[in-house]
Order: structure tokens, then sequence, then C-alpha cells
């Protein structure tokens, strides 16, 4: 099956339609954000204090690159594990974030999350990091850049191969994976 | 007593950072290519193609084959005939591995104290294991460790009278638990005996061994055999979404034990398991 193409950025409704196992083509801008930075904004909001990012429709990506080495926009720069971010997304969800990208199965929790606001949750293809590098057109770090790998990047990418893991209506592509104690 | 002078130490240490992160290991791209012909799922095929896609760009163009550059861990065997010389072999190790992190722009993934949690940016210190051995030379072997995997590991005392199953189903578990987190299909290093923190080195020892090499004792090389059978049987593929291949390899490591116990550890790794080693 050819691949859906979606532009990040992205509404609610924009994705409404995708499927749980669909392959994507990701492109436009998505900001990496992984455990310190999660925390970070978590304390933030506990704080009552605004997260100095426009998280509306945002994209997030739970990735921590290496380094640009040479010509290149970024380093190497798979997925982490998605499932340590778990305790932090109901909380973003709310905040409007369009969708997130990391690997791996997520708690009941999120799931419910996800489905009650129709945003989406993509697998991006893990241990593939220098495959992903190449789909990177410019990366910046914009936010909590003592960090270093941790820092919040802004990324462009262009075709970004991607798979929904969750999709708008909250089916989960691990529901039945035979390997799944129940 | 052979003279080795820490700055070969260090520039050994920085050359094998640096080819580990960037060219994967031949015995883990045979397995992926015997994987590729075995699976029937299409979406498993192209999965493990893209495996190897990246491995071909990681090693064109100087990029980490993962990004999750790993804490280095560095497995010396010392000779007892070794002099070292000319500093600190510790220093020395770290220092090699600071250089190569920095040059290869590979990933700082260390933080210096586990509950203040602030990168040390120089991805040091490297985890050390050294092992004295017969001989005047170092074996040197440096594996970048992720942990997205290492997050998955386990270790767990048996009672001394515990049954091959009991030990198979723990192992089989803990890699059914690991799933899609661990980017499999998975390596596993096993290590069976010893000590609690002697099982865990085993175990992280194992993970050295090429993995179409058998454990030299029969009935461990049958065990071995049998865990990856059964492991693959659970159906959980390339990225946990369906296939024939959920671990490339099983490796074991056993050690004399106390008659109270039997303990076993799990080093779980990911099908970018990176290592690289010398003989210096």
């Amino acid at each position: 099956m050819t691949p859906v193409k979606i532009t990040a950025p992205f509404t609610k409704e924009a994705v409404k339609g995708l499927k749980a196992g669909q392959e994507v083509l990701l492109s436009g801008v998505i900001f990496t954000a992984r455990d310190a930075a999660h925390k970070k904004m978590s304390d933030m909001v506990k704080k009552g204090r605004r997260i100095p990012l426009n998280l509306r429709d945002a994209v997030i990506y739970y990735a921590g690159p290496a380094p640009a080495p040479g010509k290149m926009a970024i380093g190497s720069c798979g997925p982490t594990t998605s499932s340590r971010m778990d305790p932090f997304t109901p909380e973003l969800i709310k905040l409007g974030i369009g969708g997130m990208i990391g690997k791996g199965g997520r708690s009941e929790e999120v799931r419910k999350a996800i489905k009650k606001s129709g945003c989406v949750y993509f697998l991006a293809y893990g241990g593939l990091g220098a495959l992903a590098a190449t789909k990177v057109k410019s990366a910046r770090a914009i936010l909590f850049r003592e960090l270093g790998p941790e820092a919040v990047y802004r990324l462009e990418v262009k075709d970004f191969p991607l798979i929904v893991g969750i999709d708008p209506k909250g089916k989960d592509v691990y529901e039945k994976a035979g390997w799944k104690k129940e | 007593m052979r003279e080795i002078d820490v700055s070969i130490v260090k520039e050994t240490i920085s050359a094998l950072c640096l080819k580990a992160n960037f060219v994967l290991r031949n015995d883990i791209l045979k397995a992926i290519r015997h994987a590729i012909t075995i699976e029937t799922d299409q979406r498993a095929k192209n999965i493990l193609r893209s495996i190897v896609e990246n491995a071909r760009i990681a090693r064109r163009k100087g990029l980490a084959i993962c990004q999750d550059t790993g804490i280095a861990v560095v497995h010396m065997g010392i000779g007892q005939g070794v002099l070292v010389t000319g500093g600190s072999l510790a220093e020395a190790v770290n220092e090699g591995v600071r250089e190569a992190y920095r040059k290869g722009c590979l990933r700082s993934s260390v933080v210096g104290d586990p509950m203040i949690r602030e990168n040390t940016g120089t991805n040091t210190p490297a985890s050390i294991l050294t092992d004295i051995v017969a001989g005047d030379r170092i074996r040197i072997e440096v594996s970048p460790k992720g942990f997205g995997s290492e997050n998955k590991s386990m270790i767990r005392m048996f009672r001394p009278t515990a049954g091959q199953k009991e030990i198979r189903d723990f192992i089989v578990d803990v890699a059914r638990h690991a799933g899609p987190d661990a980017c499999p299909p998975l390596v596993l290093g096993i290590g069976i005996g010893g000590t609690f923190e002697g099982c865990a080195g085993l175990a992280k020892r194992a993970l050295f061994r090429r993995i179409d090499r058998r454990n030299p004792k029969k009935h461990i090389a049958r065990l071995e055999r049998d865990l990856v059978k059964e492991i693959n049987a659970l159906g959980m593929g390339p990225m946990g979404l369906g296939g024939k291949t959920t671990v490339f390899g099983v490796n074991i490591l056993e050690a004399p034990t106390h008659i109270a116990g039997f303990p076993v550890a799990v080093n779980v790794s990911c099908h970018a398991t990176r290592s690289a080693e010398a003989i210096i």
C-alpha cells in the first residue's frame, strides 16, 4: 500500500481518517522532546507557568539526536521508547498537541487520551537513526538547550517514514499482538 | 613484562568506539540477511531491508547506526604479563571514549549522578569490565550499549532445584516483556551461575560473542538453540509488528555457583547490537 503523505503541524480534522498500521510519510515541522524536556514542561504546567512553545497542533518526536557531522543537518536521530513519556502525555494532549512520534507501545491512559482528543501516535523505525537523519532538512535547538541532546529541537523533515501506532479512534496497532500476555 | 603505553590504549579505544558505532557487526548483518529470506510477512521483510539500508547509510556517511550511541562498555582481558605504563589505564580508556564521541559526533548519553542527572557532555565515564588472563597482551572489546534495550534487562536468583523449564520461561518472558521498546529482533546475552554481580557481568560479556558461535558446552549450546526457537515462536517480529524473527541470537555464558543458588541474568540488546574488538 502506498504511504499517506501528511504535513505537520496538522489539525485533528486532517488526520481523522488515519488507521492503525497505515504507513505515513511525514513532512513539515516537528519538535523533539524526551524524558528531561517532558519533566520540565510538566513542572511548568504544575507551577502554572506558560510553556514557551506553541503546542497547538504540534507534533512531538521522542528523540535525542546525535550531533550533526559535516554537512548533515543533524546526526543519527531515531526514536526513543515512548512509554517513558506516558505519565506526561495526557497533560500534553490536553494542551492541544496534534501527534506524537516514538517507538513501542503506550499505556491505556494514553490510548484513551488520544481517542478523546483525536490526535495520533506514530511509530518511527527504532534503531534506524542514520536513515532518519537523511530525512531531516534542518535542525535547531530552541528550548532547554542546557539539556544537550535532550533539548527541544525544531526539525524540518521531508518524507519521514512512520507507521500509525494509535489512530485517532484509539485503535492500537499492538492491541492484538500475539506475543502479548494477557 | 611487556610494556604497553596508555597512549596506545587510548588510541585503540577511540578507534573501536568509532568502528562499533558506524559499522554494523558482520554476524548481525548476516542474521538480518538470513531473516529477510525466511520472513513471509511483507512488512517484516521491509523493516529488515530498512535495517540493512540504515547500516549502509551509517557506514557511507559516517553517521551513528543508532542515535543511542550508548554507554561505552569497555571489556578488557588484561594479560598478566602486561605492564601498563605512562599513566592511568582507566583514564586512558575514558580519554579514548571522550575523543571518539567528540570527533565522531556521537551522542553524549551519560549523566554524572543518577539523582542530579546532569549530562557529563563527554559520554564518560565508560563502564569498564576487566578480566586478568594469561599472556602479555590486552584484548579490548568496546560496545556502545543503548538503553532502550538495557532497560528491559533482568536478573533473578532461582532456587538451586529450579528446572530448565523454569529458567527458559523466565528468559522468554524477559523477551516478551521487552516487546517493541527494545527494538527487536533482539540479541540476548545471558549469564547463568556465579554470584549476583558476576552473573550480570556474564550476561554483558555474552553480548560480545558472535551470534553465529555457540557455547562450547553441548547442553548449554542446546539451551541457546531452544531459546532462539521458543522466542521466535512468540511471533513478535521486527518492531513487534509480527514476524518469524524476534531474536537474532541467544548467547549464554555460565560460571560455577553456590549450592544454595542459581542466578540467571538476561541482558537485552537490540537489532543494532554493536561492538568492535582489537588485541594490543
